[in-house]
């Protein structure tokens, strides 16, 4: 099972994950709601794992042999959609549906409308658990494939994380596969000023993780973490990836205030603009 | 309608829990995909039946009731069939929002069934003691809410939950549970099941009420008041149909139930019957309160969950009717 687009060529990755995040502004813009920070911070993974690493296919989208990502931080949908859309998992037109009464795509990812969508999300701090439900079960099964898993950097602010955390390390899930967008933001401020969650690395690694951090933006370096983290024995592996929220829209970058907003018209096109550009 | 005379009130008692063990051991032969998770209580709702039997397929969460409701959902998405289980008010109360996030909104197949519903805990008091679990479950769309009667209907509707796709709670008790069924018939989802016919009053019950309503029955028949008896295993969903017959042969309904009287079966049936065919539903049940430590049948009688509650409950109604 392939993904029908797929590439090792970091700039070919690069190009695509620039296509994504126009095609994340476009549908935010088309909705005119919806979380454009945490979209963008996120994309440069969901790119590598979608259209690099991750062994999946949009005409197997059940198949019991693939490689599966709950995205734990379900508000940034859009990076999904944009990602599964480009996969082939649906047709293009639906990205601007989104948010519409009775469209695939609803605000949050919702598992029987939308395929490849592994499971719903939406209310944070649950994902970790049905990745570590999936990576038990595909335990049992015999499975040889991975579960990605990503999750927010406020986010770590739910307990339930750490009774998940708690649990891989326990069951030694060497097919669980984290990543925490570090985007160093929630809605409302700095993570550190709301609630700081640092050291990240430090707390995975004392529940027993494997941990790595990388530059979230860098496609070589999430590349190779993607290989590092399947490769583990033992126990699963977290990549801690230092990120930009809004990253690629110099306007949106840094800035809380882009956590749930989408652009105007004129806002999409110098995002567009700039994006192009680079 | 014809009026059958039962036997007398049955004093045999059996334990659900035991009856759910023993039941999930048997299913991990039968159903490969059954899997068992518990969060430290697993002596307590007795899945550790199931864990001697099947260790590879049962997953000590710990206490960590959230999270065992994630795990249970990723599971489920993957073929598998778990039962996640522990006390009901960490099931239903602390897992909530789980259950709703990732089990029912994505209607996915996890079978909640959770030991020590209800007041008859006992001794642990308040803190153990549900009694808003049902309308918890109750509220959630795509959730099933099974109350069984006795040991023998546990055992049946474990089996059914295994076969079922879609999620469903199993409300389970600590204490022993007075037989009802002297034999496990097959469980129907949504159905009523009548235990005797009579013209004056329709009592309902589910759970451990069951037996209460058998016996608050035999007591009005002495007076010669004679009552239609139900078990409503099913709180979710309602089986409406024998609701409706129910109103429209005896004109009065009482409801009981070991539980809250807002939202639980009382609820469900006064709402049936407002809509469709208003007759009086008198509620017995725990009103708007928290329960105390104390021995299960002297808290029963201290919150008037017992036959002669029902019985003032059935006068009242019938008054209401005759009115
Ligand atoms: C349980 C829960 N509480 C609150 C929210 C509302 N909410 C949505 S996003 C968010 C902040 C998340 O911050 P972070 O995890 O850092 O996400 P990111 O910066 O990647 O967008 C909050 C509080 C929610 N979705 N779920
Ligand atoms: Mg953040």
């Amino acid at each position: 099972m392939k993904a029908l687009e797929r590439t090792d060529d970091v700039a070919a990755l690069s190009a695509i994950a620039r296509d994504l995040r126009i095609d994340i502004l476009t549908m935010l813009n088309a909705s005119g709601s919806g979380h454009s920070g945490g979209s963008l911070s996120a994309i440069d993974i969901l790119t590598a794992l979608y259209f690099s690493r991750m062994d999946h296919s949009p005409l197997y989208p059940r198949g019991k042999d693939r490689d599966r990502f709950v995205l734990s931080k379900g508000h940034a949908a859009p990076a999904l959609y944009a990602a599964l859309a480009r996969a082939g998992y649906f047709d293009r037109s639906h990205l601007l549906s989104l948010r519409k009464l009775n469209a695939m795509l609803s605000g949050h990812p919702f598992a029987p409308s939308t395929p490849g969508v592994e499971i719903s999300t939406g209310s944070l701090g649950q994902g970790l658990s049905l990745a570590v439900g999936m990576a038990l079960a595909g335990r049992l099964d015999g499975w040889k494939k991975s579960v990605f898993a990503m999750t927010g950097d406020g986010e770590l602010q739910e307990g339930q994380v750490w009774e998940a955390a708690m649990a891989a390390a326990h069951y030694k899930l060497d097919n669980l596969v984290a990543f925490v967008d570090h985007n160093g933001l929630q809605i409302d401020g700095a993570v550190a000023e709301v609630m700081g969650v640092d050291p990240v690395d430090e707390k995975f690694a004392a529940f027993g993780w494997a941990t790595r951090t990388v530059n979230g933006h860098d496609m070589a370096e999430i590349l190779d973490a993607i290989d590092w983290g399947v490769a583990q024995k033992g126990k699963p592996s977290v990549i801690v990836a230092m990120t930009v929220k809004g990253k690629g829209v110099s306007f949106m970058e840094g800035k809380a205030s882009w956590h749930g907003t989408a652009p105007s018209d004129e806002q999409l096109a110098a995002a567009i603009a700039e994006l192009t550009l680079a | 309608m014809t009026i059958q005379t039962s036997d007398k009130p049955v004093v045999e008692k059996k334990s659900l829990r035991d009856a759910y063990g023993a039941t999930l051991a048997e299913l991990g032969a039968s159903h490969p995909a059954v899997v068992v998770l518990d969060a430290d209580l697993s002596g307590s709702t007795r899945t550790a039946t199931f864990a001697k039997k099947y260790p590879d397929r049962f997953f000590n969460m710990g206490v960590a009731e959230a999270n065992m409701i994630g795990v249970a959902a990723g599971m489920a998405v993957s073929g598998k069939i778990p039962f996640a289980s522990t006390f009901a008010v960490f099931a239903t109360g602390r897992a909530w929002e789980q259950i709703r996030q990732s089990v029912c909104l994505g209607n996915v197949n996890v079978k909640v069934v959770a030991s020590h519903g209800g007041i008859t805990v006992g001794e642990d008091g308040p803190s153990h003691q549900a009694m808003e679990d049902i309308a918890l479950m109750r509220a959630l769309p795509h959730m099933g809410v099974i109350v069984p009667a006795d040991a023998a209907e546990t055992a049946s509707a474990v089996r059914f939950a295994a076969d079922h796709v879609g999620p469903l709670y199993i409300r389970l008790a600590r204490d022993k549970f007075p037989v009802v069924h002297r034999e496990a018939t097959p469980f129907r989802l949504g159905k009523g099941e009548v235990l005797r016919n009579g013209p004056d009053v329709a009592l309902v019950g589910c759970g451990l009420m069951t037996s209460t309503i058998i016996e608050a029955a035999d007591r009005l028949a002495d007076e010669g008041i004679m009552a239609t008896v139900v078990n409503m295993a099913t709180i979710k969903p309602i089986d409406e149909e024998l609701l409706i017959t129910l109103a429209t042969t005896c004109g009065a309904i009482v409801t009981a139930e070991e539980h809250s009287i807002i939202g639980g079966l009382g609820s469900a049936v006064a709402e049936v019957i407002g809509e469709n065919i208003p007759v009086p539903v008198i509620k017995v049940g725990m009103k708007s309160e928290f329960g105390k430590s104390g021995p299960p049948e002297a808290l029963l009688d201290y919150f008037g969950l017992n036959a002669a509650a029902v019985i003032e409950a059935a006068k009242k109604a019938l008054a209401l009717k005759n009115g």
